[in-house]
């Protein structure tokens, strides 16, 4: 294993880590003002108040962690998608700006809870991934181009393009999908039948979008990037597993039957996805400008990283496990029969 | 949109995002360690007012973090945006520290979540005291980790250029460079130093606003000895920062001086204005820069003249040098007249426009911050990488910044009303009065007084 395999497969399992951990937290967002919307919200309040505002923090560090990690390892990633992605990111930045504020002002603040606050903050949840996914377009090249050396992002190019869309749409139904399911099981830990049976209902509404647009988007990639498409195919049988998890996970929540379950085989099966995406990417950061090789650090920097990576998760490890026992797995906090915030 | 335009945007935009974000980040780094004190004298002194106070704090403190958590992203993701050049040379070389500083920071999130939310969850004070250490420490370390990058910047080493090729990359050697035992100690010790003032003027204000409790004494005694520790801490580490400045970067500290003669027994210049070369109205402290960068009278220090023209700092930097300069001994030596005060019993500190002073301090320390990092930022110019890349080769070409300066401006804008607006709601809803009362309601003997 080369270093730069090391490194992107860091990158790209933090990547993940951040996907499911941040669709938790903007499906849940979006969720909570829909429910406001119809009037339904206390349901879903208590649920994102004990569970998202202690660890939204940490969500957020994933992706620090990633776009940290990114020029870290690859610095000239800095150069194409620094310049390109000004608009798309700084909106991102606004977007995470509002979910941050409404943690700090209206969950642990002066509890303004402001029904505009609360549409903002729902519409945050999706209107993020929506700005964020379409680097996943970008990155299969075609939309940023070089002017005299410089790179720039096609606009026109971006926003005709069916690829960049279905991305979008992807990345909109997995956010609400992976949030459903995962509170589902949440509030049936927490032995809330109601909050239980209206996310659940919602697992299953969102799961045929989802897999209807990955699916989708494999056969655009044919089109767009022929190569991309081809080491797809070559490694068929991994989507393949992947959509079988899917399957079990929409089984156990139609039968509902062991939500813990169901939202493990969706864990697998977005990693077994993303991974074999990464995979068939591989070795292009960027078509066809970039690759991780030709864009990769020095060695003494990306051995100084590694190690580095190992001795943080080392801390880290223990610290998430310590804090997702009081969190999640604590059946009293879960409940809500304690509350001991400050 | 030209080459030049970029830049100059990309500063502004730049200049905003650290002028806002550096507030939320001296408190986010400085008040975990007063809150530890607090909670610690509070199970020592068996004084329940000290946890209270601890606790409150600690309330305040989630706000400014969450907005220092979301403009710490804006500026971390900002450096790649506006400064791609920078970020891909930077990303080679200075990469670990800035990696590292994620580190820090994940462990201090998920503890402060911990930290939050088990107050009272444990019968042991102690325990719940002790899940606080992580979240000073990891406040702490990440706040050393940048300001190594930042020290990096001003001091550039670890690396080679060869025929436009970066060899003989060494990333420990990059993050040890000679700014940054100053530099980190400096900002370590300003913010403990401001956050212990911000503190003090919470308390002062109340005091001032008619509240007679005991609580806000002590309060008010307690951050006023903190902040006297930390600015004397401040005033040695500058000494130090002036010898680090004049042995390497010396056309800062010349620029800050309005030195332009390399010459022995130099003075100290202490505002005026500027008529050619000639300070006029100015405070002159005889052999003071001399000492502040030898720490010998007669100490040969090196002038402006010595530098070509287009890698002079501008000159203006010589008020933000002396802003932050008389603000910090200010702060230190009136945190000494309350502490002596308060000790020898002088009725002084108990007068109203004493009292008003305390409440100034605070705001005061946060002025100095801003001044002292213009001050450093500016003084690099016309350099983002001192000696190897300047500001302008480092932009981004994006034509969207003017925009993006627009959007952000306004974020700010909103952020900071909120912050204050929460803030005192929070507090006005809740006061310190009315919470000790229950918490004496419900506590059953022992733990309180």
């Amino acid at each position: 294993m080369t270093l730069e395999i090391i490194g992107i497969s860091v990158l790209w399992l933090f990547l993940f880590l951040y996907v499911i951990v941040a669709s938790i937290d903007f499906g849940a967002g979006f969720f909570n003002a829909y429910s406001a919307f119809t009037d339904k919200q206390h349901i879903l309040t208590g649920i994102i108040q004990r569970y998202l505002s202690p660890v939204w923090e940490v969500t957020n560090v994933f992706f620090v962690f990633f776009f940290v990690g990114i020029i870290g390892f690859f610095p000239q990633t800095a150069f194409y998608y620094g310049t390109t992605l000004l608009v798309p990111a700084s909106i991102a930045l606004i977007l995470l700006a509002i979910r941050g504020s409404y943690y700090a002002f209206a969950t642990y603040g002066a509890k303004i809870n402001h029904r505009g606050y609360i549409y903002m903050y729902g519409l945050s949840g999706l209107l993020l991934p929506a700005s964020l996914s379409p680097v996943l377009a970008m990155s299969e090249g075609g939309f940023i181009k070089m002017d005299g050396g410089e790179p720039y992002l096609d606009y026109w190019a971006l926003f005709t393009s069916p690829l960049m869309w279905s991305i979008v749409v992807l990345s909109i139904a997995a956010v609400l999908y992976i949030s459903a399911v995962f509170l589902t099981w949440y509030a049936n830990k927490a032995g809330d039948a109601k909050a239980t049976e209206l996310m659940r209902k919602y697992a299953l509404i969102w799961a045929a979008p989802a897999i209807i647009t990955a699916t989708g988007i494999i056969f655009e990639l044919r089109n767009h990037t022929p190569e991309h498409f081809e080491r797809i195919m070559d490694i068929w049988w991994v989507f393949g597993i992947s959509f079988l998890l899917f399957v079990g996970t929409v089984y156990l929540i139609w039968k509902k039957r062991n939500y813990g379950l169901a939202f493990i085989l969706l864990v697998g099966q977005f990693f077994t996805a993303f991974f074999a995406y990464g995979a068939s990417h591989y070795p292009y950061l960027l078509y066809p400008y970039l690759t991780i090789y030709d864009s990769f650090t020095n060695e003494s920097m990306a051995i100084a990283l590694i190690i580095a990576f190992i001795a943080g998760l080392g801390l880290l490890l223990p610290s998430l496990y310590l804090l997702f026992r009081l969190f999640l797995f604590d059946k009293d906090y879960v409940k809500g029969k304690s509350d001991y915030h400050a | 949109m030209g080459f030049e335009d970029t830049a100059l945007l990309s500063r502004i935009l730049t200049l905003m995002t650290l002028s806002f974000h550096i507030l939320y980040a001296t408190i986010g780094v400085g008040v975990p360690l007063m809150i530890l004190i607090a909670q610690w004298v509070g199970i020592k002194k068996n004084d329940d007012h000290y946890i209270l106070l601890a606790r409150r704090w600690a309330r305040g403190f989630v706000i400014t973090v969450a907005v220092g958590v979301v403009t710490g992203t804006a500026i971390g993701l900002q450096l790649s945006l506006l400064w791609p050049n920078f970020m891909q040379l930077a990303g080679n070389v200075i990469a670990l520290p800035l990696f590292m500083e994620v580190f820090a920071f994940f462990f201090e999130a998920i503890f402060l979540g911990i930290y939050l939310y088990t107050w009272d969850r444990f019968e042991d004070q102690r325990k719940h005291l002790l899940l606080l250490i992580p979240v000073a420490l990891g406040a702490a370390t990440s706040s050393v980790f940048i300001t190594i990058v930042n020290a990096f910047m001003n001091a550039p080493q670890g690396f080679d250029i060869l025929n436009g090729e970066l060899v003989n990359v060494s990333p420990l050697l990059a993050m040890f460079s000679p700014a940054v035992p100053t530099k980190v100690a400096h900002v370590m010790a300003t913010a403990f130093m401001t956050s212990a003032f911000v503190l003090a003027s919470i308390a002062a204000l109340r005091i001032v606003q008619g509240s007679k409790h005991v609580y806000h004494k002590k309060a008010l005694l307690l951050t006023m000895k903190l902040g006297l520790v930390f600015s004397i801490a401040t005033a040695l580490i500058g000494d130090f920062s002036g010898k680090y400045l004049a042995e390497y970067q010396p056309e800062k500290l010349a620029a800050a001086e309005w030195h332009f003669e390399t010459e022995g027994e130099a003075e100290l210049i202490l505002f005026g204005v500027l008529d050619g070369e000639e300070p006029k109205y100015a405070i002159k402290i005889p052999y003071a820069l001399s000492i502040l960068a030898h720490g010998v009278p007669g100490a040969e220090v090196t002038g402006l003249n010595e530098f070509p023209e287009d890698e002079r700092p501008p000159l203006w930097i010589h008020y933000l040098f002396d802003l932050m300069v008389t603000i910090g001994m200010w702060l230190a030596f009136f945190s000494f007249v309350y502490v002596i005060g308060a000790w020898r019993k002088w009725p002084i500190i108990q007068k109203k426009w004493f009292r008003w002073l305390t409440v100034a301090s605070g705001p005061l320390a946060l002025i100095a911050i801003e001044a002292g990092w213009w001050f450093t930022e500016v003084g690099r110019q016309p350099w983002i990488l001192r000696g190897y890349m300047k500001t302008s080769e480092a932009a981004t070409t994006s034509g969207q910044v003017d925009l993006m300066i627009i959007l952000f401006a306004g974020l700010y804008f909103i952020l900071g009303v909120g912050t204050i607006v929460v803030l005192t709601r929070m507090y006005k809803r809740n006061p310190v009065e009315k919470e000790l009362a229950q918490r004496e309601k419900t506590a059953k003997g022992g733990g309180t007084e």
